[in-house]
């Protein structure tokens, strides 16, 4: 029981610190943000998410003590990070960050800059007003 | 449903009352019964029973965990290839949910699926744009995949 125990409070964390260290690769090699946010988004939530049930395990099978908490932060992490990595790479876009060469396609230019015609950026006013 | 999950727990109340015996037990014997009673009243409720939305919903959270681990795979596919030969592309996605929190709960699973992330909401909730990683071997089945989550939730909200 206790070896059982072991493996699965080992592997848990493993496989976390293992997909942290991808995500950390994964910022580094891609390309442009947008890929980066990929990385970011997936992985590192996996990675914590294993991590914390790890510990999870560690207390509850060998000290005896059911934490409620860390369940509760692993379904927080759960409904934070995917909006995380969409509001991010979001404000990215509509600021106007290029995708990197190697992007195929995209349907979004088009939208963006037919809702920028329509209200032009506000902070463009008030420096404009400024001047004069 | 809220109104049915309601009546379950009002009813092992009630037979908490009658065996007056206040114990977790005698709620689980209660909410039994009280389901028992309301599948035999079904004909009364206007909408679905509450069980089967329970079980969709927790069909809904299985398949979120799948992506999430499938997803993950094909990030350490695409970050320790050692050339980079990824297509990225920003491609328009119609979807036809309507509440709010369907739309926020598609794009949170699109967000979690494989070599997708949601980058715009359009302003009538109609159009999802998504930026995919490599475009090769994803658009299609993207597709599909997304046709299967818009289902499952849907299979959720219906009444």
């Amino acid at each position: 029981m206790i070896v059982l125990a072991n493996i699965l409070i080992v592997l848990t964390i493993v496989v976390g610190v293992f997909f942290t260290i991808v995500t950390v690769i994964g910022v580094i090699r891609l390309p442009d943000v947008y890929t980066r946010a990929h990385a970011a988004s997936k992985s590192a939530t996996l990675g914590v998410l294993s991590i914390l049930l790890g510990v999870f395990f560690h207390f509850w099978l060998k000290e005896g003590h059911f934490s409620i908490q860390l369940l509760l932060a692993i379904a927080f992490l759960f409904i934070t990070s995917p909006i995380g990595g969409h509001l991010m790479s979001r404000a990215a876009y509509i600021s106007g960050v290029k995708p990197t060469k190697l992007t195929v396609g995209d349907d979004l230019a088009e939208v963006i800059k037919q809702a920028k015609l329509k209200n032009p950026p506000t902070h463009q006013k008030e420096d404009d007003s400024l001047n004069e | 449903m809220a109104f049915q999950l309601l009546l379950n727990f009002f009813i092992a109340l009630v037979w908490m009352f009658m065996s007056t015996s206040f114990t977790a037990s005698t709620f689980i014997i209660g909410f039994l019964i009280g389901m028992l009673l309301i599948i035999m009243t079904r004909r009364f409720f206007p909408g679905r029973l509450y069980i089967w939305r329970l079980w969709a919903t927790f069909k809904l959270a299985l398949l979120f965990f799948k992506e999430l681990i499938l997803s993950n795979i094909s990030v350490v596919k695409v970050v320790l290839r050692p050339k980079m030969t990824i297509q990225p592309m920003i491609f328009a996605l119609p979807t036809d949910l309507e509440h709010d929190w369907e739309i926020t709960l598609l794009s949170s699973l699109i967000t979690l699926t494989p070599g997708t992330i949601v980058l715009n909401v359009s302003d009538d909730q109609r159009t999802l744009y998504i930026h995919a990683i490599d475009v090769d071997d994803v658009d299609d089945a993207i597709d599909s995949i997304k046709n299967s989550f818009e289902k499952a939730i849907k299979e959720v909200s219906r009444p």
